[in-house]
């Protein structure tokens, strides 16, 4: 032992790579490619919502914009982005020397750029791409779907075969793979948030394929499961799409919760603040992310008893999700406290997403849910976790570990504009889009009235600004990894803790070949 | 690289593999050539389904290469202890995944069945659905769709497409549902048997006890192919008669596919043990995951027994 091999040479190394570093690379960047095709689809919704009246898309081509764009993030930037993290750290912070199971773990990725382009390529079909928005709410997406509908189906059948392959991979590795004398309750919280998550897709992932599977049937078999003519209801679909699609929220925050739990520590110089009760709330989350799926669904007519329910339990969510903002708090209190760019993403995290925390409990009181539904208070509160949250804690991440994977320093100043960018851009953004919802302005249209107009103005300014921080972020990564200054201390980072961090930098191809003892 | 080392003391890392990238293409090529079928069939154009079959053909031989590489290895003395385990936790995850993919379809039975339907005809909190559907009784079996308690397509509220109408006769529980149970059931056990024979390494008794698992499997397939046979032609049960026939057909088609997958994957082991001469006391996992497969459809069968025949 001890004779490392290197990787393959040319396009073969990529393409057949059963590596987890390789995988994660590869993860990472497609979910870079799908961010910036997300973002496009974005900046052609601002565009068009800069001044009221028709700019420059048909409304059915914005309806089109809207669902690609909610469903290439959604699948195509986040979730895998966090698949590649999860393949890059995962197996240095526990002590493996790769993933578990790694030739499905190349299949897991392999299946995704298939699946997107089958999706994309629908834009260029007769009828137009997925137009239903990216819940795809029967029977929009059934009875009056465009034919494309069938590509997307199935798309999101493989996207989820994906994810489900993915997540028991990590749940086989952390559960199989973890060296001697790392305890679970020894891990590091990012595995521990992973853990939780791929148990989420597990048990989620399947019931949106059976949704889909549903609307195939419905749409191509004569059945009737959305169809009231035939003893069907289309609520049912909304039922079954949210038991899938609230867990799939926690499990896009999830690993950026984790995220931020390895940061703050890093940069306040502490431990983090009460390990356990991090684990302890991050499985409460994931627990009641199974029966509070209904409060996505208030306006659609329920029982009294189901709107109460679906209410209390989700305001008890703040409970756990209060204790872990606390704990980040309470971490860098009276800690000896630096500002590079992950902790100021870090930080803007804690800071914004707890506003889309509190957004978030006021859209889970159903009497106000009822004005509140479907406006762009809506748009600006998950785009607040999705972005402020999830986006940021990623950004946040390939600046915290960057330098380990490529032994390259990216340039702090740099760094520092890309983040004060993105964050103000953000800001300007989504911030006037609580106003706007509040107002009324419903979400999902191409025009809207005139007292909307100033606050919509002010909202593409912003998102453009957003956009070109990305172009930044680009530039940022490219350059660190062509000519970024080199960095050989294992600890790159000197407040750092963790099996990662004793490893060469930059980490070499294999790593951990005899496990570690941890102590 | 080259498994680090190719003896089984540390955890063996597989060289570079085409298999994944094959796969996931093959895969591609099915779900386009799918997507075009069924379009073409649906929507009235040029319909093709060569590509889906290319597609599934690939998909087939891929799967069958891999596996039969992972046996290779294992039966090379690769495979340590530690990826043994890898192989029963992946195995035991997907079970588990597919657990939640039944749960999907009872769950929507359930819903149809104790909210919807009732909602629809008039009863409960949400009664004023019935407004649209004047006229409507709920049943179970759903005998009478709403669309044909108001006078048919051309009186119903004009959005919705499509002709529904229930079935003549709902599916009894006591013919062939009570058989096939009692094979299914009785299945579980031989395999059982199986195991426990090979446990005692004795080859005999457990490729006889898995071949007579596999008869129970086949015949069990066969009269539900023969089931469907008589709801189409004699019950009137069939996909477009509305919510019954949808939750029936859903429930029980998913299932005897899975009991289809279920049987091929143990006839492969029982192959494999009578020509391959393939599986020790201890080194079994094949056949053990398979099993476990099977006893998980034949748990699944018991709740659509329950759920959709009897009850």
């Amino acid at each position: 032992m001890g004779e490392h091999h290197g990787p393959a040479t040319g396009m073969t190394r990529w393409l057949f790579t059963t590596n987890h570093k390789d995988i994660g690379t590869l993860y990472l960047w497609f979910s870079f490619a799908m961010f910036i095709i997300g973002g496009a689809f974005a900046m052609v919704i601002r565009a068009e919502l800069f001044q009221p009246g028709m700019q420059m898309v048909s409304p059915a081509f914005f309806n089109q914009m809207t669902t690609l764009h909610g469903l290439v993030m959604v699948f195509g930037a986040i979730m895998p982005s966090f698949v590649g993290l999860a393949n890059w750290l995962i197996p240095m912070m526990i002590g493996a020397p790769d993933m578990a199971l790694p030739r499905m773990n190349n299949l897991s990725f392999w299946l995704l750029p298939f699946a997107f382009t089958v999706l994309l390529s629908s834009l260029f079909m007769e009828g137009g791409a997925p137009n239903f928005g990216w819940t795809f709410y029967a029977p929009l997406s059934t009875t009056y779907a465009p034919p494309s509908v069938t590509f997307f189906i199935f798309g999101v059948h493989i996207m989820g075969a994906s994810s489900i392959m993915g997540s028991i991979n990590i749940i086989a590795t952390v559960m199989n793979m973890r060296a001697p004398g790392m305890t679970y309750m020894k891990m590091p919280l990012f595995v521990w948030t992973w853990l939780i998550t791929a148990f989420l897709l597990v048990a989620v992932m399947p019931v949106l394929a059976g949704a889909v599977t549903m609307m195939l049937m419905d749409i191509h078999f004569g059945t009737s499961f959305f169809n009231a003519a035939g003893g069907g209801d289309p609520v049912l679909f909304q039922h079954v799409f949210w038991f899938f699609g609230h867990p799939e929220v926690y499990i896009i925050i999830l690993p950026a919760f984790g995220v931020v739990s390895q940061i703050i520590p890093a940069f306040s110089r502490k431990p983090l603040f009460g390990y356990d009760s991090m684990v302890y709330a991050t499985a409460s989350i994931a627990f009641l992310s199974f029966i509070v799926w209904a409060h996505h669904m208030y306006t659609v007519g329920m029982p009294i008893a189901g709107e109460l329910f679906f209410m209390y339990a989700t305001m008890l969510i703040a409970v756990p999700t209060g204790v872990k903002v606390f704990n980040w708090i309470t971490t860098m209190f009276k800690g000896s406290i630096s500002f590079e760019t992950p902790m100021l993403f870090c930080i803007a995290f804690v800071f914004l997403f707890t506003i889309g925390g509190f957004s978030g409990l006021m859209l889970a009181i159903a009497p106000a849910d009822t004005q509140y539904h479907d406006s762009y208070f809506v748009v600006a509160h998950f785009h607040y976790v999705m972005v402020a949250g999830a986006v940021f804690s990623m950004s946040a991440a390939v600046y915290y570990w960057l330098p380990k994977w490529c032994g390259r320093m990216y340039d702090e100043t740099m760094g520092k504009i890309h983040f004060w960018v993105a964050f103000i851009g953000f800001n300007i953004t989504f911030f006037p889009q609580h106003f706007v919802g509040l107002a009324g302005m419903p979400r999902r249209i191409p025009d809207y009235s005139l007292q909307f107009a100033d606050f919509n103005m002010i909202s593409s300014v912003g998102a453009f600004i957003y956009g070109g921080a990305q172009i930044l972020f680009l530039y940022n990564v490219i350059r660190t990894i062509v000519a970024g200054k080199k960095v050989d201390d294992p600890k790159v980072w000197d407040g750092a803790e963790g099996l990662e961090w004793t490893l060469p930098t930059p980490a070499p191809y294999h790593t951990f070949t005899t496990p570690p003892q941890v102590k | 690289m080259a498994g680090h080392n190719s003896g089984a003391d540390t955890y063996y890392v597989p060289e570079q593999s085409k298999l994944a990238l094959a796969l996931a293409t093959s895969v591609a090529v099915l779900i386009l050539g799918a997507s075009i079928g069924l379009n073409g069939r649906t929507f009235g154009e040029s319909s093709s389904w060569v590509l889906m079959y290319v597609g599934l053909l690939a998909f087939v031989v891929t799967l069958a290469v891999w596996f039969s590489q992972t046996i290779k290895e294992n039966r090379a003395g690769m495979n340590s202890e530690q990826l043994k385990h890898s192989y029963v936790l992946g195995m035991q995850w997907f079970i588990f995944s597919e657990v939640m993919f039944f749960a999907c379809f009872f769950g929507v039975l359930f819903y149809v069945r104790n909210l919807a339907g009732p909602w629809l005809a008039g009863e409960g909190d949400k009664a004023v659905t019935n407004l649209l559907w004047d006229g409507f009784q709920y049943n179970w079996p759903m005998s009478t769709t709403p669309q044909e308690a108001v006078g048919g397509v051309a009186s119903q509220v004009p959005a919705n497409t499509g002709t529904f109408e229930g079935p003549k006769q709902e599916m009894k529980w006591s013919g062939i549902p009570l058989i096939n149970t009692i094979l299914l059931l009785t299945s579980s056990v031989t395999l059982h048997f199986a195991h426990v024979a090979l446990k005692n390494g004795k080859r005999r008794p457990f490729n006889m006890w898995l071949a007579v698992t596999l008869i129970l499997g086949f015949t069990f397939v066969a009269f539900q192919a023969y089931e469907y046979y008589e709801a189409y032609n004699h019950l009137g049960l069939t996909l477009d008669a509305g919510i019954y026939g949808s939750t029936f057909f859903i429930l029980t088609g998913f299932h005897g596919f899975h009991v289809c997958m279920g049987a091929i994957m143990l006839s492969v082991q029982w192959l494999r043990s009578t020509v391959g001469g393939h599986f020790s006391e201890t080194d079994q996992f094949g056949f053990e995951a398979s099993s476990w497969y099977w006893h998980f459809v034949d748990v699944v069968w018991v709740g659509l027994f329950l759920f959709v025949y009897i009850l």
